[in-house]
């Protein structure tokens, strides 16, 4: 198993590859780590003066790690509905907890959320691949799945572009908000407040409910 | 004085000090106000990002950096916090002057709306709308009394006659009394066309739209056939121009407008021209073919299959971004006569406004056809298709004066038809093509005002060549099937 701190620098190095479209990573201040050495040794990157290469072996492992910290954070801010100003320092120690299996099960339990709190992408794991084959019970389910009359509160909004996401704040459905399903064809038509909106499943498929019994 | 002092929102602390220092940075003018280019910015808006960036170019990256912190801050985007500090003073704005009682009943507004938003009860419940609403109300009421009594009564008997008069006794040019009061003059037929038929039907239309729009139905309507509608490149949004246009196809093209993307918008307009017909035209399809229930059964599927076909390759063809459906579903509610009637009339006005040009320019076109012989030649030149679509060479002229005025042309078939010199299939083959054919003048130039010259002449250019090619195939398979009607 890797240490705390070699998950830290794959995620790094991940975040800048991917999304920041960077070939290595600055060590900086951190070039002396022994995690770095870890690393080396498991063949998982390259040391170019003060740089990091990630190799293709490493790639499964980085994936793994930056998928493990989005969770954390969903979890964390959806479920555990924990205070924003701490939640990167907690989510930085708790994604270490979530491994083999325990990532995937997080995953069901929130609905197997897209995108973390901050709108990035979320890599998906064997259960978002497996999820339609089983019904399981949820906590947080896009609003697609709940049944009629079901109520909740909207825990978070996910879409590719921002448009729809301005779509559905324009009609009031933004996070923290007590929603009412109450048909799903032909069209989703739920109540927020006093206002009931009809939507297509396009956009109904961007909002996730944290469902209340 | 508003404007001088306007409501300010308090945004939470952290957000209130980006607003700050981001407002410390922008110096330019924007046209709008400052603060709302820092929410946008914040809130990620692409387009204020790229006018921020062009007009602040040595500060571009301290602010980028400005935005940057600000969303760190936050756990989640900032468009929500920002919405939710919005929708927290508007809350308690609502608090403050409004009440709800609690733990009620559903209701029978309630049940009704139900009852409404059911996919199995909603086509019966349209087909009693549109049966009472557009039928017997716009057709029998505003298109058949109402346009008698101004027609025949008003204008033939005493407008008519006085101006004709006036103006031959006042203007020696016959050129010029020809455009004014001749059989295509502009006050003979252009006003008279405007004032007696079109103001009828559209104000019969408009009142009852009204009461449609007022009751709160056509947002269940447009979420019940959001998904039908889909498939042809609209979104449920689309059901009320469409709607729209049984009264009038000009006018519906203009309420394209309300849609949201450019794509909606063509193939609605496209739609509106090709299969809609509008409430003139219906009512003298009706009298055409209201003794051959066969014969109408034909044509209503033809043209709802023309409507589905065409609207499903449209949606094919047409790049740019797919149509999202979202639409707030008020109460349902009783109208109130007080609000139908002002906005009845303060349509109406609008809608003269726009059209009243348009048939004043059309009556001025068919006098310029008819004095340099350019009709003559394009009724000649007409004949041809008509053939092949295996009608007699004289409805090529009901074909023409259709396009100048849409129910005149169909008038023209009525004419044929009582001098027997129509078959019960010509008379389908008619109606067919000539419901797709061109739409009448003042549609095809709000179709060049609306969507360009260029998409304008294309839709008409695709149409003509539509609209026979279905003529000829109903023809054709008539005949194959060996089809009498």
């Amino acid at each position: 198993m890797l240490s705390e701190g070699a998950e830290e620098i794959l995620e790094a190095l991940w975040i800048e590859m991917q999304e920041q479209g960077k070939k290595s990573l600055d060590l900086g201040a951190s070039r002396d780590e022994p995690a770095i050495d870890e690393l080396i040794k498991l063949g998982f990157v390259r040391r170019d003066l003060g740089h990091i290469h990630l190799l293709e072996k490493g790639k499964p492992s980085a994936i793994a790690c930056v998928r493990r910290h989005r969770l954390a954070e969903r979890l964390l801010v959806d479920v555990l509905d924990i205070k924003k100003k701490i939640m990167n320092g907690v989510s930085c120690k708790f994604e270490h907890l979530l491994h083999e299996g325990l990532e995937d099960n997080v995953c069901t339990l929130l609905g197997h959320p897209k995108v973390c709190p901050h709108g990035k992408a979320i890599p998906p794991g064997k259960c978002c691949l497996e999820k339609k084959s089983k019904k399981q019970i949820k906590l947080v389910a896009p609003l697609m799945e709940l049944e009629v009359k079901d109520k909740g509160q909207i825990a978070y909004l996910q879409a590719k572009d921002t448009s729809q996401i301005q779509k559905l704040i324009s009609i009031g459905a933004i996070p923290g908000v007590a929603v009412t399903l109450l048909q799903k064809f032909p069209s989703y038509v739920f109540q927020i407040g006093h206002s009931q909106f009809a939507i297509d499943k396009g956009l109904a498929q961007n909002i996730y409910v944290r469902l209340i019994k | 004085m508003l404007r001088e002092f306007p409501k300010r929102i308090g945004y939470d602390d952290p957000l209130e000090i980006y607003l700050s220092q981001l407002d410390s940075k922008l110096l330019s003018d924007y046209k709008i106000s400052k603060r709302s280019v820092c929410l946008l910015l914040l809130e990620e808006d692409k387009e204020i990002l790229e006018i921020v960036k062009d007009k602040e170019k040595e500060r571009i990256n301290e602010i980028l950096n400005i935005i940057q912190e600000a969303k760190q801050h936050y756990s989640t985007m900032l468009s929500y916090i920002i919405s939710q500090c919005r929708q927290r003073e508007a809350s308690r704005i609502s608090n403050r002057v409004m009440g709800f009682k609690e733990g009620r009943k559903l209701s029978f507004k309630e049940q009704l709306s139900k009852i409404l938003m059911n996919p199995f009860f909603g086509g019966p419940i349209l087909l009693v709308v549109l049966y009472y609403g557009l039928y017997k109300f716009v057709g029998s009421f505003g298109a058949g009394v109402l346009v008698n009594f101004l027609e025949v009564d008003v204008f033939d008997r005493h407008i008519n006659p006085f101006m004709i008069n006036l103006i031959n006794s006042t203007i020696p040019f016959k050129l010029l009394r020809d455009l004014l009061v001749g059989e295509y003059g502009i006050i003979t037929l252009g006003i008279r066309y405007a004032f007696a038929i079109i103001l009828p039907i559209v104000a019969t239309f408009f009142f009852a739209f009204a009461i449609v729009e007022d009751t709160g139905y056509l947002p269940r309507l447009a979420m019940l056939v959001d998904q039908l509608f889909k498939k042809i490149g609209l979104s449920g949004r689309a059901v009320i121009p469409l709607v729209l246009g049984f009264g009038c196809d000009t006018m519906a093209t203009m309420v394209t407008r309300t849609l949201p993307t450019k794509r909606e918008r063509i193939i609605a307009t496209l739609l509106l021209a090709l299969a809609i017909p509008c409430s003139a035209q219906m009512g003298v399809i009706l009298a055409l073919l209201g003794d051959k229930p066969w014969g109408l059964i034909i044509w209503l599927g033809v043209i709802i299959l023309v409507f589905l076909l065409v609207g499903f390759l449209a949606a094919k063809i047409m790049p740019g971004e797919l149509p999202t459906f979202y639409m707030e579903i008020p109460p349902l509610r009783l109208p109130h006569f007080s609000n139908i009637l002002r906005k009845t009339l303060s349509r109406l006005r609008w809608y003269f406004w726009e059209i009243l040009p348009l048939f004043i320019f059309a009556s001025a076109l068919i006098w310029l056809g008819q004095i340099t012989g350019i009709f003559d030649i394009l009724v000649k030149l007409l004949q041809y298709p008509i053939r092949w679509i295996g009608l007699p060479d004289k409805t090529a002229v009901a074909f023409l004066f259709g396009f100048f005025r849409r129910d005149y042309g169909a008038a023209g078939l009525y004419d044929l038809k009582k001098a027997g010199l129509l078959s019960g299939n010509q008379l389908v083959v008619a109606c067919v093509t000539l419901t797709l054919f061109l739409p009448c003048i003042a549609q095809l130039l709000m179709n060049v005002k609306e969507r360009g010259l260029r998409m304008g002449i294309a839709m008409s250019v695709f149409i003509l060549f539509f609209s026979f090619s279905m003529g000829y195939l109903v023809n054709v398979i008539l005949t194959l099937l060996k089809v009498a009607l």
